[in-house]
């Protein structure tokens, strides 16, 4: 027996969540990657790679906003999905539940804080460069 | 035995000896000390909560799980005696909560129903098509299993526990003793150590429970019915070929049967019945049904039963299970009416570990924190008794199951539709959803509007013809 994994398959490149869609679940990888892709004006960001035990979407189960991002398999990944409905059923019993995701949440704001300081750090560093050499030329 | 009355001595001698604070509170602290009788899903998943709750507040236990039998063991000796399903919520939930169950711990992933009745079969999917509910063995397969290539679901969650910091006890617990205000667990009378609070997790088929309840304590057992469980050994293949990837369930108009189903596993077929006074004639009657013949190989006997037990289920759990230091959880205390009984013992088990942890371990923090979670599965399994009082005379009553029959079908074969009835059924067959919700579900207009256009159309004698092939998702066998 090969193992039985739970949730639905998708193959490499099939899109599990589509930006700018509405979504009412999250996602729990079971087993494989995904990729967590930023579309702008036809270009493609890769912003986060996903592995099994993370999960993904959990934005859509508290806001009743469009997905911001677009998550495909990379490489063939089975997906557990989590119903609204389901988990705020639940945590209106025990709150609790919640907490993983806000840990989750917590850590990617963290990364998401660092990324922003090394990105002004190198604008501001960009901006240095640019005022130095103009000067120079004058 | 002793609790419940204060005894006479002064009310500080008996703070300071209880480790009571100055507000009256029972409480753990660094260092205090946790029983845990029984390491099946309540015990074990109690003491995760437990100790990832106290590492959220600093606080530093010790939990000795208290569980005798080796649930890597073939057969009865590691045998937790239930049909070994994870519903669609709860594998949901445990997903959430950061437990994902490993694919040698998944016998099979289910992502449909089959409802069989008399007047033909109907297929319920899941809405998004996957696959959510766990076929798990609670032990490590039935009696004699041979080459082995799974893992128990009871085990896997034990070891959580253990990697969590519990330690194991291989000890059978036969009674609960009480030194300085504090439960001791004795061992065939011998005694143990005292303990700053006793969770008891043994379940309803524990001969601890009976001993508790002898006690003047107040603790009364559980109502409970037996059932009967067996499984029939078959090869993967023709398992995948006849029963697939669904969980089938009959309504057949057997007398005194409420339940019955069958579980494919991956290469066991588990049958469960539940009722009143199941007895080997009702489970004849069962086994004999086309219906049921209809789910194994045509032409041959059915498959030798390989496995077999009558356990008890919890029906009616006691109003308050617990006291100072003590607590009752899982099918101890209060489960769910016939279903999802392993989401119930998820449930009490974390409002347990989270009372004990934050609230304190007294009588009076149980009755704040711990008794509601009791109160809300009591009510809805009050009401969960007239949903399956209803399903009793749709069995009866072969226009009704028609009704459903034709109603289910059509929603099946309609994307896109309302699945009034079959969201209904899949919740009452699932145990996914609360029975309160069920019912609501019922009152919704469409749902009545259905199910009196469908009863119409099975009572009338010119509607009683066969169905356009292909129109039905069923397969209807009335014409």
């Amino acid at each position: 027996m090969g193992g039985i994994v739970l949730g639905k398959v998708y193959e490499d490149g099939e899109i599990i969540v589509r930006q700018g869609d509405k979504g009412d679940c999250m996602y729990v990888i079971q087993s494989g990657d995904v990729e967590v892709v930023e579309e702008t004006d036809g270009n493609e960001l890769v912003l986060a790679v996903l592995k099994e035990g993370d999960f993904f979407g959990e934005m859509a189960i508290f806001e009743q906003q469009v997905r911001s991002a677009t998550v495909r398999a990379r490489g063939e990944a089975r997906v557990l999905t989590v119903d609204r409905r389901t988990l705020m059923r639940r945590i209106q019993n025990d709150p609790s539940v919640a907490f993983n995701i806000l840990h989750t949440m917590s850590h990617r704001i963290r990364v998401l804080d660092k990324e922003l300081g090394r990105v002004k750090a190198m604008l501001a560093e960009l901006v240095g460069e640019v005022g130095a050499s103009s000067r120079g030329e004058k | 035995m002793r609790w419940g009355p204060p005894s006479k001595r002064s009310l500080a001698t008996q703070l300071a000896q209880r480790g009571e604070d100055d507000t009256g509170r029972l409480e753990l602290v660094d260092g205090s000390r946790i029983a845990v009788i029984g390491g099946g899903p309540a015990g074990s998943l109690f003491t995760y909560f437990v100790f990832k709750m106290a590492e959220v507040v600093g606080l530093e236990l010790t939990v000795d799980i208290f569980e005798p039998r080796t649930f890597t063991r073939c057969g009865p000796a590691g045998c937790n005696h239930c049909g070994g399903i994870v519903s669609e919520s709860l594998v949901q939930l445990l997903a959430t909560e950061g437990i994902n169950l490993p694919p040698r711990v998944v016998q099979r992933g289910l992502d449909s129903y089959l409802l069989h009745m008399d007047v033909g079969s109907v297929r319920i999917d899941t809405p998004l098509h996957e696959q959510r509910i766990a076929a798990v063995f609670r032990g490590n397969g039935p009696r004699d299993a041979r080459h082995i290539d799974w893992d128990s679901f009871d085990d896997f969650l034990l070891r959580l526990a253990v990697g969590r910091g519990a330690k194991t006890v291989r000890r059978v617990v036969t009674g609960i003793d009480w030194s300085n205000e504090k439960p001791v667990p004795t061992h065939a009378g011998e005694r143990g150590e005292p303990y700053d609070l006793v969770a008891v997790a043994a379940g309803i088929n524990s001969n601890l429970l009976r001993t508790i309840e002898a006690e003047p304590c107040g603790y009364e057992r559980p109502s409970s019915v037996a059932t009967y469980l067996c499984e029939f050994q078959l090869d993967r293949e023709t398992i995948q070929r006849h029963l697939g990837s669904s969980m089938h369930v009959f309504l057949l108009d057997l007398p005194r049967l409420e339940f019955a189903a069958l579980v494919p596993k991956g290469n066991v077929v588990t049958m469960c019945l539940l009722g009143h006074e199941i007895d080997m004639d009702l489970v004849r009657a069962f086994l004999d049904s086309a219906e049921v013949r209809a789910c194994f190989p045509p032409g041959a006997d059915l498959p030798a039963k390989v496995c077999n037990c009558s356990p008890l289920i919890n029906v009616r759990g006691p109003a308050r299970p617990y006291s100072d230091r003590l607590v009752f959880i899982g099918d101890s205390g209060v489960t769910r009416l016939y279903k999802d009984g392993i989401g119930a013992a998820y449930r009490t088990a974390k409002a347990a570990a989270s009372t004990v942890v934050f609230q304190g371990v007294s009588k009076a923090a149980f009755d704040r924190h711990y008794r509601g979670t009791c109160r809300r599965i009591s009510r809805d399994n009050a009401i969960g008794k007239f949903i399956f009082a209803f399903n009793g005379q749709i069995q009866r009553r072969r226009f009704t199951r028609r009704a459903i029959l034709r109603m289910v079908s059509e929603e099946q074969a309609s994307p896109g539709a309302q699945r009034y009835l079959s969201r209904v059924l899949w919740d009452l067959f699932s145990g996914s959803a609360p029975y309160r919700e069920v019912l609501l579900n019922t009152m919704r207009p469409g749902f009545i509007r259905g199910i009196l256009r469908h009863t119409v159309r099975s009572i009338l004698p010119f509607e009683d013809r066969p169905m356009v092939e292909g129109k039905f998702h069923g397969r209807d066998r009335t014409g």
